[in-house]
C-alpha cells in the first residue's frame, strides 16, 4: 500500500521541461502507443511499461500471488533458466527491473545503443515466455517470506498495515500485497500463471521512453516486445471506499522511539482542485526545510528529525498521509503539535508570504524534476496516466501561477478534516499520545 | 528479486562508476580545489563544498561532533537568520541538503544554473562567518538525538554495524560511528561546535564540485568573486589518525534484538583503500567483491548458498576503497528459514575455501568487465551522482587523474590479480565473524 503512494507521489510532482524537447506519441504498426522524449547525448535508451492493475488483481485467497510473480518474471525465460537469463542481461549489461505495487506493474528496462535489439529481444521472452520453473518459485518465495516475516517486526511496515486495514477494510488497499506466511506459502505454479495471464496484457499497458531512440525504432522495437501479449486480462480493480474515522491507535512495540504515521481523505489528481491542494500540502508538509510541520516539530522544538506529509492518487482512492518518528516520550508532544496544525490550516490560515514561497519553489523545481533518461521515461507513463496532454508541462507553471490568496484557503478548507485525522503509532510512547 | 531486505543495503551499492564526462580543474589561490563536471542537457546546475573532515577527525571524547556541526552550519551567519539559506534554495526551486562520513563532510544545492552566483555567496559566507545562539545549538541537539534514536537506537542492524566496526579497529577512529556514540553526543555543545569549525572549515581545506549546465570560465569567475576573497588557514590539521597494529585474533560476536525478525551472518576483513596514483590492489578488490558477492543470481556466493544449496535467501559481499584510511571488505548471509547460523557460516567458510582452490571463472570476469565499461556510459546519465563520486574521491586524498583512471584500473584486472587480493584480504586474524539474532521479547 505504501509503496503505491510514494510512487504515484513521484509521478505527480515531476514532469520534464526543457525548452527544446518535445514529447512525441509513436505508434507501432499494429497500434501499440508510446510517449517519447528522444536525446541522443548518451548511447542508451531508458523504457518503462507499466501494467495497470498491479497487486490489486490478486484472486480471493491467493493474496501474494502478483507480487510473487513479478518477483519471478526475471528467474528464466524461454530457453534461458535463472542463471542463463542473468548471465544473458550482464553480457548485454543491460538492466531490466520488474516492480509491483497496489496499482500496477512497472518493467523498466535500459539498454544499450549497442546491442538494443538483443536487449529487447531478451526483455521480450520475459513478457512472452516466463518460465516460472519450480525450483526459482521455491526460492524466491523463501525470500518473500523472509521480507514478510521482517516487516512483521518493523515498525513503520507494522503502522502501514494497521492503518491500511482500519482505512480500507476488505479493499486490495486494506492488506499487505506481499501477502502472508500462510497466502505465499499456499502458492503454486499455477496460481503464478494464472496471476501473469491476470495482470501482463495489452488493454493496461502505458509506455514511456527516453534517450538514443528514434520514434521508428521504438515503434519497430515495441512491436516485437509486446506484439504477442494477449489482448485482455482480467477486470480492473473496483474503486475503493475509505473510512477515515479519526482517533489514534497504539501498538506496543520496544525500542526507544515511536513510528507515527498519520491520514485523512485526499484529492484526486484530476480534481480541478487539485493543483492548489499540491500548494496546500507544499506549505504544511512539504519537500522543503521551511513547511510548517518541519519548523514547529524540527526546528522549533527538536521533537523529530524528520516529518512530512503528501496527496496520494492513487487509481481507486485518495489520501493525505504523512509520517515522523520521535522519542517515546516526546510523542504525546509531537502529536499534540500536529493536531493543533491540523486544525489550523483547516480554516484557511495561509498566509501570502506562504503561498508566494511556496510557488516560487514549486515553479522554479519543475524544470529541475529533469533527472535523466530513466527518470523521464517512467515521468512520460505517470503523465499518461493521470491524464496530461502532451503539452502538460508547457502550461502546468501557469496553472499554479494564476492560483490565488483565496484559492488555497479555500482549499485548505475543503482538503484539512481534522475530524478525519487517523493516527496509528507503533512504539511505546510515554505518557500515552491522544 | 534482490532487494526483499533492507539490510542488503548495508554493503552499499556496489557502483563502478567511470567516466567520459567533460571536467575541469584548478584551483583559488587560496587553496580552495575546484572541479567542474559539465552536462548541458538541462539548466540546473549543483554546487557541492566538501570539507576533508569526517568523524574520523574529530577530537577524542566528542564522537559526533563532525555531523553535528554539519547541522548547525544551517543556523544562519553573522547576515543570513537561520534557515534562511534553505529558504532562498527554496525559493528558487531547488534542494539542498548536507552530510558527513567519516572521512569527509559535504553541503549540496541543485538550482537553476542562473542562482549558481547566489549559492557560491550564501556558502562561502557560512564558510566564515557561521553566528550560532546557544538557543539553536541546544534545539538541534535535540533533533540529532531524535537522528541517533529514528536511524540506530531503533534499527538493530545499525546497532549490530556499530558493534562491529567497534571490534574491527583496535586503534583507528574507523571504530566510532558516525553520528556519535549517545553519550558523548549528549556532551556536545556551542563552544566545541565552534572549536571545530575554526579547526576545519577554511578554504584550503575544502573542494568545490559544480556539476550540469555550467561553463568553466564561469564558475572560475564566480568562485573567485565569492570563495576568492575568504583567508586561508595555516591551522588545518594534517589527517595523522591512529593508525591500526597487526591484528593477530579473529574476533567473534554475537548480538541478540528482539526486533531481529531475520538473523543474518556478516564478516569484515580489514582492506586497503584507493590511493593517489596506486589503485591497482583496491581494483582487484573491487572485483573480487563483485565475483563472490555482485550478483543476486551469478556471483559465487548467490550460486553457491542459493541456487546449489538452499542454504541462504540472499548473500552479497561489499567494498569501496574510497576512504583515507584502511577499510573493510564485507560478507552477508542471509540464512534460509530452518538453517541454523553455524551451518550458514560454514557454507559461507567451505564457499571460500573452495574459492580459493578453484579460482576465478573467466566467463564471470569477462561479464563483469562487460559491465564496468557500460557504467561509464550510464553514469554519464546523473550529473549530481559524478559530483558525489568525484567529490567523495578528493575529499579522501585521490585526484581527478585517479577517478579518470579508475575505470582503467578495474579493466586491467586479471584474474591472478583478484586471487592475489582474496589471499592478502581474506585473512581470519584481520576478520570480525558477527551474528545479529533475535530474542523472545522480555
Amino acid at each position: 500500500m505504501i509503496r503505491a503512494v510514494f510512487i504515484t507521489l513521484a509521478l505527480l510532482v515531476t514532469s520534464p521541461l526543457r525548452a527544446e524537447v518535445e514529447i512525441v506519441e509513436v505508434t507501432s504498426p499494429k497500434g501499440i502507443k508510446a510517449w517519447l522524449l528522444e536525446d541522443h547525448t548518451i548511447p542508451f535508451t531508458a523504457l518503462n511499461i507499466r501494467f495497470q492493475g498491479g497487486t490489486s488483481l490478486d484472486r480471493p485467497a491467493k493474496r501474494g500471488s502478483i507480487n510473487l510473480m513479478t518477483a519471478l518474471i526475471e528467474e528464466g525465460a524461454g530457453d534461458l533458466d535463472a542463471q542463463g537469463f542473468a548471465k544473458s542481461r550482464d553480457d548485454l549489461a543491460a538492466s531490466f527491473t520488474f516492480a509491483s505495487d497496489a496499482d500496477g506493474i512497472s518493467v523498466s528496462a535500459r539498454f544499450l545503443t549497442e546491442n538494443r535489439d538483443a536487449a529487447l529481444g531478451l526483455l521480450a521472452q520475459t513478457l512472452i515466455k516466463p518460465r516460472f520453473d519450480q525450483d526459482a518459485i521455491d526460492r524466491v518465495r523463501g525470500q518473500v517470506l523472509a521480507g514478510i516475516e521482517a516487516d512483521a517486526k518493523d515498525p513503520s511496515a507494522m503502522a502501514a498495515t494497521l492503518s491500511s486495514a482500519a482505512i480500507y477494510g476488505s479493499h486490495p488497499y486494506g492488506s499487505d500485497d506481499a501477502g502472508t506466511v500462510g497466502s505465499v506459502a499456499a502458492l503454486t505454479k499455477q496460481d503464478i500463471l494464472t496471476a501473469f495471464a491476470d495482470a501482463i496484457a495489452a488493454d493496461r499497458m502505458v509506455i514511456g521512453a527516453a534517450g538514443d531512440i528514434t520514434a521508428a525504432e521504438l515503434g519497430a522495437a515495441l512491436e516485437g516486445l509486446l506484439g504477442e501479449l494477449p489482448a485482455a486480462g482480467a477486470p480492473l480493480p473496483p474503486k475503493a471506499s475509505p473510512n477515515f474515522l479519526g482517533g489514534i491507535t497504539v501498538q506496543d512495540f520496544p525500542g526507544p522511539q515511536s513510528t507515527v504515521l498519520f491520514s485523512q481523505s485526499g484529492i484526486n489528481v484530476k480534481d480541478p482542485d487539485f493543483m492548489a491542494a499540491s500548494l496546500v500540502n507544499e506549505i504544511f508538509g512539504g519537500d522543503r526545510f521551511t513547511a510548517r510541520l518541519m519548523t514547529e516539530l524540527r526546528d522549533k522544538r527538536g521533537l523529530t528529525y524528520g516529518v512530512g506529509t503528501g496527496l496520494a492518487s492513487m487509481a481507486y482512492a485518495e489520501s493525505m498521509d504523512g509520517s515522523f518518528q520521535a522519542s517515546n516520550e516526546k510523542v504525546a508532544e509531537a502529536v499534540d503539535m500536529l493536531r493543533a496544525e491540523w486544525a489550523k490550516l483547516s480554516v484557511g490560515d495561509i498566509t501570502q508570504a506562504e503561498l508566494d514561497a511556496a510557488k516560487t519553489y514549486m515553479i522554479g523545481s519543475y524544470p529541475l524534476r529533469w533527472d535523466g533518461n530513466g527518470s523521464i521515461a517512467s515521468i512520460l507513463v505517470g503523465m499518461q496516466i493521470n491524464g496530461f496532454a502532451m503539452d502538460y508541462p508547457k502550461i502546468r507553471n501557469d496553472l499554479v501561477r494564476a492560483l490565488t490568496l483565496d484559492d488555497v484557503n479555500s482549499v485548505a478548507q475543503r482538503l484539512l478534516q481534522p475530524d478525519q485525522l487517523q493516527i496509528t503509532v507503533v512504539g511505546q510512547p510515554n505518557p500515552p499520545p491522544k | 528479486m534482490q532487494s526483499v531486505f533492507r539490510i542488503a543495503s548495508m554493503l552499499g551499492a556496489l557502483t563502478l562508476p567511470a567516466f567520459g564526462e567533460p571536467v575541469t580543474e584548478f584551483m583559488l589561490d587560496n587553496g580552495l580545489q575546484i572541479v567542474v563536471i559539465e552536462d548541458h542537457r538541462a539548466p540546473v546546475a549543483t554546487q557541492m563544498a566538501w570539507y576533508r573532515t569526517g568523524r574520523a577527525d574529530e577530537p577524542a571524547g566528542q564522537s559526533g561532533i563532525a555531523h553535528f556541526f554539519e547541522h548547525l552550519m544551517f543556523k544562519g551567519t553573522d547576515s543570513v537568520a537561520p534557515g534562511e539559506f534553505s529558504a532562498i534554495v527554496a525559493a528558487n526551486g531547488g534542494r539542498d541538503n548536507a552530510f558527513t562520513s567519516d572521512d569527509y563532510t559535504a553541503y549540496f544545492q541543485r538550482v537553476p544554473t542562473a542562482q549558481l552566483g547566489e549559492m557560491m555567496r550564501l556558502e562561502a559566507d557560512r564558510m566564515a562567518n557561521l553566528n550560532l545562539s546557544s538557543e539553536n545549538v541546544a534545539t538541534e541537539l535535540q533533533v540529532i538525538l531524535e537522528e541517533r534514536g529514528q536511524r540506530v537506537d531503533s534499527d538493530p542492524s545499525a546497532l549490530f554495524r556499530e558493534q562491529m566496526s567497534a571490534a574491527q579497529y583496535l586503534n583507528h577512529p574507523y571504530a566510532l560511528p558516525v553520528i556519535g556514540w549517545l553519550h558523548e553526543m549528549q556532551q556536545l555543545n556551542r563552544d566545541k561546535a565552534l572549536d571545530f569549525y575554526d579547526r576545519h572549515y577554511a578554504p584550503n581545506n575544502a573542494i568545490l564540485v559544480v556539476a550540469g549546465d555550467v561553463d568553466p570560465a564561469m564558475v572560475r569567475e564566480l568562485a573567485q568573486t565569492h570563495y576568492g576573497p575568504l583567508e586561508p588557514s595555516d591551522t588545518v590539521p594534517l589527517r595523522l589518525r591512529p593508525s591500526e597494529p597487526p591484528q593477530l585474533a579473529a574476533r567473534r560476536l554475537i548480538m541478540a534484538d528482539a526486533r531481529v525478525a531475520q538473523p543474518y551472518i556478516m564478516r569484515t576483513y580489514l582492506a586497503p583503500e584507493r590511493n593517489a596514483g596506486d589503485q591497482k590492489k583496491a581494483a582487484a578488490i573491487t572485483l573480487l567483491a563483485e565475483v563472490l558477492g555482485g550478483s543476486g543470481t551469478t556471483s559465487v556466493l548467490s550460486r553457491a548458498l542459493q541456487f546449489d544449496s538452499q542454504i541462504a535467501v540472499y548473500s552479497g559481499a561489499g567494498y569501496s576503497g574510497v576512504s583515507v584510511d584502511s577499510t573493510t571488505f564485507s560478507l552477508i548471509v542471509v540464512p534460509s528459514a530452518g538453517v541454523s547460523m553455524v551451518d550458514a557460516e560454514k557454507a559461507l567458510d567451505d564457499t571460500l575455501a573452495k574459492f580459493m582452490e578453484t579460482g576465478v571463472d573467466p566467463a564471470d570476469l569477462a561479464r563483469i568487465k562487460t559491465q564496468v565499461r557500460a557504467a561509464e556510459i550510464y553514469a554519464r546519465d546523473d550529473a549530481g551522482d559524478l559530483a558525489r563520486s568525484y567529490g567523495a574521491a578528493l575529499a579522501v586524498g585521490l585526484t581527478v587523474q585517479d577517478v579518470q583512471d579508475w575505470p582503467a584500473a578495474l579493466d586491467a584486472v586479471t584474474e591472478a590479480d583478484i586471487m592475489a587480493a582474496a589471499r592478502a584480504v581474506l585473512i581470519p586474524e584481520n576478520s570480525v565473524s558477527g551474528w545479529l539474532e533475535t530474542k523472545a521479547t522480555p
